[in-house]
């Protein structure tokens, strides 16, 4: 594939781990990804294990579904249960548990839950169906984001009614200042994600090195890219500079892309988001301007949602469940502060096959990367 | 989820192209991006091209790459 396997070279891989060991290090160098396709590429290509032993490469809340407060995936299996609705999502969604079941359980009771791969595609279905309610599930970070704003708006444009929204979008560059100023975490260094830095624009992260001097690198998803983003990152760390540096430079520029953040801008605005594991973070999260009201499903089914919640809410789960659930150190995994296999659930009672937490559900999840690739 | 891979432009219609990769072809919108062109790289996440893939700085990065491997 052009532009792709050119950057999956064993050669230059081999080249690049050369260059990275020969620099000089004296303490441990920890650096965070906060992108689930960085934690799985990384993961899948036995990166970490190339690496000199001082560095130490953490994930971070780079996984949109992980980071999906419980609250809100309770009200997307609620949406389920909504006489006449079709409910469309992205696939990594399906298995996510909420304190009761999941979508794949509410599926196969009988709710239509639908599997899209764009929010077009959930569009179509709303065509298909006029007299079905079609609510997509609006989870992402920025590059999906504009994505889910643009079928707002085509919907505006050709007065499709039977279509709507739950907004969870988030956006990164503040959560990466928490993590930034936790001292606990004791970070480095952060490797940009590759496509959200295509949206927002490198300039994104200029706050991050200024006020935390701490250098960032925006670096593409291939092996290659991977090595020579830490490459950047332990150069910069060994010469003591704290620099905006951008690796990914055939895709992600300094602006990023301005019609799809306008999109954003004028469909969404900010509004305080609860991330699992860190909490309340204000203006990380986006809800749809009144104007746009008509395809917000969380103003068009209010009513309907708040019974079936509480609901939910008050059959709180089995006992077994909460247990598991106490136990589950998702939390403490989106924020770099232990690596998987340091949870007593992981690989025991905490599988693939039978997740207890997201991040073992989610293809991008830490806990399903290591198991996968790095048991 | 923020996975997204270059694919070549192989028709355009307003916002719509037909984008491919390996002998399969999709649509994309590109309501980012106007203006395109066919034969142009785009980058395609969940049905849409969310940038156009520089592909002079593609190379200048894969001529490092082949500096080191000389090295």
């Amino acid at each position: 594939m052009k532009y792709l396997d050119e950057f999956r070279n064993a050669e230059v891989a081999k080249s690049l781990v050369d260059r990275i060991h020969a620099i000089p290090l004296t303490n441990e160098v920890k650096f965070m990804e906060v992108c689930g396709s960085h934690t799985m590429a990384i993961s899948r290509s036995g990166i970490r294990r190339m690496l000199p032993n001082q560095v130490k490469l953490l994930s971070g809340p780079g996984c949109p579904v992980c980071v999906t407060a419980q609250e809100d995936i309770d009200i997307m299996l609620a949406f389920a249960r909504v006489e006449n609705v079709i409910v469309t999502t992205f696939g990594d969604m399906m298995r996510v548990p909420g304190t009761i079941g999941s979508l794949q359980v509410e599926k196969s009771n009988g709710a239509d839950v639908r599997v899209v791969y764009s929010t077009l595609d959930a569009l179509d279905i709303a065509r298909a169906n006029p007299e079905k309610r079609v609510v997509f599930l609006g989870v992402g970070f920025e590059t999906t984001v504009p994505t889910i704003a643009r079928s707002i708006e085509v919907a505006h444009d050709e007065d499709i009614l039977n279509y709507s929204v739950f907004l969870r979008g988030k956006t990164i560059p503040i959560p990466m200042e928490v993590l930034a100023s936790d001292p606990e975490i004791g970070l480095h260094g952060f490797l940009c994600p590759a496509h959200v830095s295509t949206i927002i624009g490198t300039k994104a992260y200029a706050g991050l090195v200024e006020k935390y001097h701490l250098p960032c690198v925006a670096a593409g998803f291939e092996p290659l890219d991977i090595l020579q983003g830490v490459l950047m990152l332990l150069r910069q760390v060994s010469e003591g500079r704290a620099e905006n540096e951008n690796e990914y430079s055939r895709v992600a520029t300094e602006n990023g892309n301005p019609a799809a953040l306008a999109l954003m801008d004028s469909l969404f605005e900010p509004v305080d988001a609860l991330w699992r594991g860190i909490g309340m973070i204000p203006a990380t999260g986006l809800s749809i301007r009144s104007e746009f009201a008509q395809w917000d499903a969380e103003w068009i089914f209010a009513e309907e949602i708040k019974g079936i919640v509480e609901d939910l809410q008050i059959q709180q789960g089995s006992s077994t469940w909460q247990a598991m659930h106490k136990a589950c150190q998702c939390g403490e995994v989106l924020k770099g502060k232990i690596i998987p296999p340091q949870c007593p659930l992981f690989a025991k009672a905490c599988t693939p096959q039978n997740p207890v937490g997201p991040c073992m559900v989610s293809s991008e999840g830490s806990c399903a990367a290591y198991y996968r690739f790095e048991r | 989820m923020c996975l997204a891979i270059p694919m070549q432009v192989k028709s355009l219609e307003g916002k719509n192209a037909v984008v491919e990769v390996e002998g399969v072809e999709r649509d994309a919108d590109v309501s980012f991006l106007e203006p395109l062109m066919v034969g142009d790289y785009v980058i395609v996440h969940a049905g849409f091209a969310i940038q156009k893939l520089d592909e002079v700085e593609a190379l200048k990065t894969l001529e490092l790459f082949k500096e080191l491997e000389l090295a």
